[in-house]
């Protein structure tokens, strides 16, 4: 007892010791295991690998970079992985806008507790089983075919656009939210003002709403493109053929590590860029 | 701004077509299980619960689920205590760096899971096999902490930064030490926090795949890995239907511990 009130003052009179014993054990856990492995993986995209033994050769060397844009294959899937997170982003910004124009503005505000409960909802839903769901619907005599049948069309099938579709659906929630509070925050007076100053409801929505939303539509995007970006699992299940980065990434991990280090990069790379710019838009603080 | 009418109905319509789409899958799925045909046609000939039983019975998804809830609540527990931890660094201390570590803390959620999941995997592989110990379980509970800390640490600081440390300040003017203020003052002020983090933090476990693929053992099979490794096998089909729409129905749960913590942090806040 007498050894706990001592420790108690020793640590009271020591602010640099508590601290120390609070960072410790994280930053050896984050900054030792974590970014110890990923700055190695990092380092190894420079090796290369014997083509005969599939043993990483630890030389310096920037083969690696150097056929990952020069290859017609890696290139084009470089840029459909892109095109396909940008097509998502603007996909969720279409649906989830009316969405969360509705709940924030036009459903009555009792309900919007409820409605963004409703929103949120899916979010806890596994994201394995929300893919299974659009293989069931996309599957051939599965729902989409069912309810395009009278119309004389047939479902998608399971390729690029189903893997867009299912990836826009399981990240539209990260759209919706950020664009209610938005919304939500809107001051009354504002829009009164604009309408005194005889705009009409367009030219309030173009001039006054959507200035004031874009933070967190950017915000939501950040969301909605890095984790397309990065999928591999969706595009695998209903994707049928269609390769992104994340399966190059996985298919060169057996045989050419280096090699799947280096289209490691890629997604890190546009990511980071994206965030920089996105910064620009004031998003980071509405995160 | 002064909707017109036919405004609010478009948007009304819009809306009610855009919870249609997030709601349709999910009530798919639980239609599905009912399914008695191994194939996905719609719509079902007719509804049974023959299937339920038959996977009730299935010791893989069974051993599976079990797997995913040790790795849960393994990588929840030291979430717990990282991400509290480094929470008070950050909101109680000034230091070099402090800006520096919220930032790694989310990276390895922000990055993809796959840049995570083959760094550790190399990591494990150089690090861990000449010591003779290889990937099981314990290295999946290692790569779900690492991106369950900032879950934990986003709760607890938000809670710290909006109760000052005076709170502590006057337990200890009123004779109490560093362990008994926390104890009796700061514990109970941030246990909400905690309880929503470690909810989130099993929850992102129970539902990851990609980093546990390249964390996992020969033999250690999550429930994500287990209905993606039984998924395109017709003969499973009716099984992982099951296990799909038991994952929808249990998602309902930390729905309502939200709502309940929602409520209990609304009466805490009042302190």
């Amino acid at each position: 007892m007498a050894l706990l009130t001592r420790t108690a003052g020793a640590l009271h009179r020591r602010p640099r010791l508590r601290l120390a014993l609070l960072l410790t054990a994280p930053l050896l856990w984050l900054a030792v295991l974590y970014l110890g492995s990923l700055a190695v993986l990092f380092v190894s995209a420079f090796w290369t690998t014997d083509s005969f033994t599939s043993e990483v050769v630890k030389v310096w060397s920037t083969d690696n970079f150097h056929e990952l844009f020069t290859t017609p294959v890696y290139r084009q899937v470089i840029v459909r992985s892109v095109g396909v997170a940008l097509a998502v982003t603007a996909l969720c910004v279409v649906i989830a806008f009316p969405v969360a124009f509705y709940t924030a503005r036009v459903a009555r505000a009792k309900w919007r507790p409820l409605l963004v409960v409703a929103i949120l909802t899916p979010l806890w839903a596994s994201y394995l089983v929300k893919v299974y769901a659009w293989r069931l619907i996309l599957s051939e005599g599965g729902l989409a075919d069912w309810m395009l049948k009278p119309f004389g069309l047939s479902g998608p099938g399971f390729g690029l656009p189903a893997a867009v579709l299912t990836l826009t659906y399981l990240w539209l929630p990260y759209m919706i939210l950020p664009i209610h509070t938005a919304l939500e925050q809107l001051p009354a007076n504002l829009l009164d003002a604009s309408a005194d100053l005889g705009a009409r409801t367009w030219r309030t929505f173009r001039s006054v709403v959507l200035p004031m939303v874009l933070p967190s539509v950017a915000a939501g995007s950040i969301f909605t493109f890095s984790l397309s970006l990065g999928d591999y699992i969706t595009v695998q299940i209903v994707g049928g053929k269609t390769q992104l980065i994340g399966n190059l990434v996985y298919s060169n991990i057996e045989l050419n590590l280096p090699m799947a280090a280096a289209l490691g990069t890629v997604p890190v790379v546009v990511i980071v860029l994206y965030l920089l710019a996105m910064r620009r838009t004031g998003a980071l603080s509405s995160l | 701004m002064q909707l017109s009418r036919s405004a609010r109905i478009a948007l009304r319509v819009a809306a009610g077509l855009g919870f249609a789409v997030i709601y349709v899958p999910l009530l798919l799925v639980l239609v599905n299980s009912l399914n008695p045909d191994r194939s996905a046609s719609w719509p079902p000939p007719r509804l049974t619960l023959h299937w339920w039983s038959v996977a009730w019975q299935n010791s893989g998804a069974r051993a599976a689920l079990w797997t995913s809830v040790k790795a849960g609540l393994g990588a929840t527990a030291i979430a717990l205590v990282l991400g509290t931890l480094i929470a008070f660094a950050v909101a109680r201390h000034r230091f070099f760096g402090r800006g520096a570590i919220s930032f790694v803390v989310v990276l390895p959620i922000a990055l993809p899971g796959i840049v995570t999941g083959i760094a550790l995997n190399s990591a494990f592989g150089t690090v861990l096999e000449p010591l003779g110990v290889g990937l099981g379980l314990f290295t999946v509970i290692v790569g779900h902490a690492t991106f369950c800390i900032v879950v934990v640490f986003n709760n607890v600081v938000a809670r710290l930064r909006r109760t000052s440390g005076s709170y502590e300040e006057a337990a200890m003017d009123l004779g109490a030490d560093t362990f008994r203020a926390f104890v009796d003052v700061t514990f109970p002020l941030v246990r909400s926090a905690l309880l929503a983090g470690g909810l989130l933090a099993f929850a992102l476990s129970f539902d990851e795949i990609v980093v546990t693929t390249f964390t996992a053992g020969p033999g250690i099979e999550t429930l994500p890995i287990w209905i993606f490794n039984n998924m395109t096998r017709p003969q499973q089909a009716p099984v992982v239907n099951v296990v799909a729409a038991v994952l929808v129905l249990l998602s309902a749960v930390p729905i309502y511990v939200a709502q309940r913590l929602s409520a209990d942090t609304a009466s805490g806040s009042r302190v």
